[in-house]
């Protein structure tokens, strides 16, 4: 699919949404860019890690197990497992990645953001452009926002202070609540949250999100039944 | 922070296993779809799957840190974001407001 055609699918609403997004991320990457020149790395290890790894979550467990002492063996393996949930992703959008080379680039761009984006819209061509949209935008500003995080790190060291910590949780429900409205993903999606939260003070971070996925199975006999009818 | 002075190419391999290893996540989804037909109940399934993957990921960031509660500023600044986000308030507004929540409310003493 020509590049060109990609982005006509692109009209305001979708550009809007999708710079609101970046420029979140961006404020996110501030915070993460800080907490680790705070924890004494410096300014460029997160950005080269934003960069080239492009998963918020497991950059700042990777940032928080290594600037605690931790070895970056136990980093790694946490980073890792963290990012399983990636598969499934790819699982449900395998659409939107492109082909050839470009796929390259559309695989690399598939995180949280991007996925949400992309299942938040109805047609196939809305899809692929919120998709590039959202994710070529996070390439730029997620590495930017931690350069700069890293900057003025040294200046605000606390920038929880700000509430970007409460940024991040808010931008992926209000993208899911629209799939949230139909009651089978909604059982699910409820059922999945209580069984990630009642195992997160016990499993190592990552694996309560992808016990979460036992939640699916309330939406089966929903579907079975709609074969029927 | 010694460990990295102490050991910077084992920091730095780990990075770099980091991101091939994120990059084959990402990878085997689209290569597993393309070599397998899935029925579209399946498929359907698999969406399904993303929103409540995204659901847990709200509720585990929204509410802990380190496996152990967050506080009540973060969480009240995401219901807030939520409330609004379901009222159908612009996506920006929806941001904004759960950072000034969580901000406000720290600068209140609230944890």
């Amino acid at each position: 699919m020509p590049m060109r055609s990609l982005w006509k699918a692109l009209d305001r609403r979708l550009l809007v949404d999708a710079t609101v997004m970046c420029a979140a991320v961006g404020l996110i990457g501030l915070s993460y860019g800080a907490t680790a020149v705070a924890a004494g790395f410096p300014w460029w290890l997160p950005v080269v890690l934003g960069a080239l790894v492009l998963a918020a979550g497991s950059e700042f467990l990777f940032i928080g197990i290594v600037g605690s002492g931790g070895s970056p063996i136990t980093a790694l393996l946490a980073g890792l497992l963290v990012n399983v949930r990636h598969i499934p992703y790819g699982l449900a959008v395998p659409d939107v990645l492109g082909h050839g080379w470009r796929r390259l680039l559309g695989v690399h761009l598939l995180n949280d953001e991007t996925v949400v984006m992309a299942i938040g819209q109805e047609e196939m061509a809305r899809k692929r452009a919120a998709y590039w949209a959202c994710g070529l935008g996070i390439l730029v500003v997620w590495p930017l926002g931690a350069a700069l995080g890293g900057v003025i790190g040294t200046v605000v060291p606390d920038t929880n202070a700000l509430g970007l910590d409460a940024m991040f949780p808010a931008v992926l429900l209000a993208l899911i609540l629209p799939a949230l409205r139909e009651r089978a993903t909604l059982s699910s999606a409820v059922a999945g949250g209580v069984l990630a939260l009642a195992t997160t003070p016990f499993l190592p971070a990552g694996l309560p999100v992808l016990i979460a996925l036992a939640g699916v199975l309330l939406s089966v006999p929903k579907s079975r039944e709609e074969v029927a009818r | 922070m010694t460990d990295m002075m102490a050991a910077p190419a084992l920091l730095m391999g780990a990075i770099a296993v980091l991101a091939v290893g994120t990059f084959a996540f990402r990878f085997a989804g689209p290569a597993l779809r393309s070599k397998i037909t899935f029925p579209p109940r399946a498929t359907r399934l698999l969406e399904t799957a993303s929103v409540v993957l995204l659901a847990a990921l709200v509720v585990t960031s929204g509410l802990t840190e380190g496996g152990v509660f967050a506080g009540i500023a973060r969480p009240a600044g995401v219901l807030v974001g939520g409330v609004l986000a379901w009222r159908k308030a612009p996506f920006a507004v929806v941001i904004l407001a759960a950072a000034a929540t969580a901000a406000v409310l720290r600068l209140l003493g609230v944890p």
